[in-house]
């Protein structure tokens, strides 16, 4: 039962990246038409604007170190923690939340440029140039940050509040051995409320509306008088910034590098596909499912039962959905059946 | 077949002397080491492969490395336990290749477009995933399947007393190593070259592209179109087969790596920076990525510096960090914007855009004839 609730909790988790990927790319797709393969590189832009703001965070000065008696000696000091003494440590400690402030400005401004720079000249083009622009983009995006941060992977902490694990089986009355991380949980949490406000602006408000008419035909809504690519560049604003908070919020469970963009890149395409190319719904779905799939299948249990099953279940269970299924699990008749 | 200024002949003969004379052209472009050679040779192969599937039927597969890795496996195995002598570790890396590419075919071409590439995808990766893992036996895993001392190699130790140390790849005594492994490369892929073009030619070519131009009017013809996409496909992953054990032949050792995904994105790079859908696109492709990756990824500093050095310092030390940038370590940034460019401005590729350059030499009067047979196929109505 342990193992059990602990391999939903892991699926759940790695699910709410995917997931959380695979919203923004799939919004791409239904809104614009365009196969974006420079998405994994924005979650990674993500996850750097964490990174940046903890080292501006982190801008020190030369200090005297008064607990050092014997001789003069200096330490780094942040500015933060000099100018504010009371809350300037508390600040650096949270600074991977807070870095959502850095984030969400910036990849409004990285997907505007981005869109109407690149992406706009490549609606009408097929499919196949369009992944291999933005696959070219992918790589530039991917060396720029390579030049400025280096190759390794830059660790960052989570708040010392929530960095320890936290006592499920104490909470749900089972046994007291099952705990799982903090962070986790958090960012679990923090999915789930982005994927729902994702979906409540497009449901629940008249923005979201028009942007719904304009999925399901575009040339009407334009017709009635409504700048509809407007709406479009907007959304993927919208989509840039999913993209990139959820790799803001991932820094403290996998240390960035500037290669994790396309190493989620491949796993998101095929959640994508496996939800039905254009569907929410499914993109969401079909990430938990994939997620808590694969947890399942790093079971010991099961990989003495089936070994290596855990390396390939994922593109084993795209498989056969797409090919009992054709369009996935939601997909929508008449999207990308050319 | 008289297309464009050239005729099919010419234009087998061009290309074959411009492959075998490489070693004399490329001498004063720094490329010129048997090495880099043969791995022009071994991946226009690969790209020529794909060609036939891209290029003709426009299925744009992700996972063709796989059957690059099952070619490269199947050599090497053929050299531990059968014999050093290359014939028979191609013969085993395009068989096996071939009947891996029936199955994955047989399979991912009941999907298109999109759902295609990611069906084809997942099959490479699920390959590369066991290759690492469970198949360790076969595959070696992160290591990588080597030659060993102890290998049986039942043939060669009937025939040749075994010496002390590693033997190494040969075609019936002659090394394949250097430059005679290149000339065996080079000839293979002038034969490959010339299949293509048949194939290009053949009415099953004029199937395949009928296929890519409206798949569901070939079907209202009454034709079944699977066995046809099934036939291109496995040709295509035969020949990757091919590239992969003659990759095994150069240097006998296989590993995983070349199963992932990126290998995959690598030749559709290739087959889209040289032109999609023509002869020679692929292989100038494969050519132009891999004299990048070799050449500017050696530059480092000091060699910039060298460069520079006609400048005055202070302009060569700002200039030197910038030009840093692209190359060395950095080349995957310069390929990455070379790509998008090509890809914005030129779909069709370096082929398209030296036959605008031809067109623009010769003049609009005679534009319409110079079209030739390497564009793409809507700019030659008469093919």
């Amino acid at each position: 039962m342990d193992a059990v609730l602990l391999q939903i909790l892991n699926g759940l988790d790695k699910g709410a990246a995917y997931a959380l990927i695979a919203l923004g790319l799939t919004l791409v797709f239904g809104t614009l038409g365009i196969v974006n393969f420079a998405h994994g590189a924005l979650f990674m832009l993500g996850a750097f604007c964490a990174v940046t703001f903890n080292k501006l965070m982190l801008i020190s000065t030369k200090v005297e170190d008064t607990s050092v008696t014997l001789f003069k000696a200096f330490k780094e000091k942040p500015y933060l923690e000099i100018w504010f003494p009371e809350w300037g440590p508390l600040l650096i400690q949270y600074s991977v939340p807070l870095s959502i402030l850095l984030a969400i400005p910036f990849m409004i401004l990285v997907g505007y440029v981005m869109e109407r720079g690149l992406i706009r000249h490549f609606y009408k083009r097929p499919h196949a140039e369009q992944i291999l622009v933005t696959f070219g983009l992918a790589i530039v995006i991917q060396e720029i940050i390579k030049a400025v941060f280096g190759a390794n992977p830059i660790p960052q902490n989570a708040p010392d509040l929530l960095s320890g694990s936290a006592a499920i089986g104490t909470w749900l009355g089972l046994s007291d051995a099952l705990v799982y991380p903090y962070w986790r949980l958090v960012y679990l949490g923090f999915s789930v409320v982005i994927i729902f406000a994702v979906f409540a602006f497009l449901q629940f408000t008249t923005y979201g509306m028009v942007v719904r008419a304009g999925m399901r035909d575009r040339e009407t809504v334009g017709l009635l008088g409504i700048n509809i690519q407007k709406r479009f560049t907007i959304v993927f604003a919208i989509a840039t910034v999913v993209a990139g908070l959820a790799g803001v919020m991932y820094t403290p469970i996998l240390p960035p590098d500037y290669h994790m963009g396309m190493d989620f890149l491949v796993l998101s395409f095929v959640v994508v596909v496996v939800g039905g190319m254009g569907s929410l719904g499914g993109a969401v779905s079909a990430g938990f499912l994939l997620g808590i799939v694969q947890s399942f299948a790093s079971m010991t249990i099961v990989k003495e039962f089936l070994p290596g099953i855990d390396q390939i279940i994922i593109y084993l269970v795209a498989v056969v959905i797409l090919l009992v299924l054709p369009r996935g699990l939601m997909g929508r008749a008449g999207v990308m059946d050319d | 077949m008289k297309l464009g200024p050239l005729t099919d002949t010419t234009r087998f003969v061009l290309f074959a002397v411009i492959i075998l004379a490489m070693p004399l052209w490329l001498e004063p472009l720094g490329g010129n080491y048997p090495d880099l050679l043969q791995r022009f040779a071994i991946y226009g192969i690969f790209a020529i492969g794909f060609n036939i599937l891209f290029g003709l039927t426009g299925y744009l597969s992700f996972g063709h490395a796989a059957f690059l890795g099952v070619g490269s496996y199947a050599a090497v195995w053929s050299f531990k336990l059968l014999t050093m002598n290359a014939l028979p570790a191609i013969v085993f890396g395009v068989f096996f290749a071939g009947i891996l590419a029936a199955a994955i075919g047989f399979l991912s071409l009941r999907r298109t477009g999109i759902y295609f590439s990611i069906l084809t995808l997942a099959f490479a990766q699920m390959s590369y995933n066991l290759a690492y893992s469970v198949l360790t036996p076969i595959t070696n895993g992160e290591t990588g399947l080597q030659l060993s001392q102890q290998d049986p190699r039942i043939i060669d130790s009937v025939f040749i007393e075994a010496g002390s140390g590693l033997p190494s790849t040969n075609l019936f005594g002659l090394k394949m190593s250097g430059y005679p492994g290149f000339y065996f490369c080079a000839v293979l892929l002038i034969i490959c070259f010339y299949i293509s073009m048949r194939i290009f030619r053949s009415p099953f070519g004029l199937m395949l592209r009928g296929i890519k131009s409206n798949q569901n009017r070939m079907r209202y013809t009454g034709l079944n179109t699977r066995p046809y996409m099934l036939t291109a496909f496995v040709i295509s992953g035969m020949y990757a087969g091919l590239a992969g054990s003659l990759l095994a032949i150069t240097d006998p050792l296989a590993g995983a790596e070349r199963m992932q995904w990126t290998a995959s994105g690598e030749v559709v790079l290739m087959t889209i920076l040289g032109g999609v859908g023509t002869l020679a696109g692929p292989m100038l492709g494969a050519g132009l990525i891999k004299y990048f990756e070799n050449i500017f990824s050696a530059f480092n500093n000091n060699v910039l510096m060298e460069i520079f050095s006609f400048l005055p310092n202070a302009v060569a030390e700002i200039i030197v960090p910038i030009v840093g940038l692209f190359v060395g370590s950095g080349w995957h940034l310069t390929l990455g914007i070379l790509f998008m460019v090509i890809v914005i401005y030129l779909p069709g590729g370096i082929v398209e855009g030296l036959s605008r350059l031809a067109k623009f030499a010769a003049g609009e009067r005679k534009s319409s004839k110079i079209a030739g047979g390497n564009t793409s196929p809507q700019d030659q109505p008469g093919e």
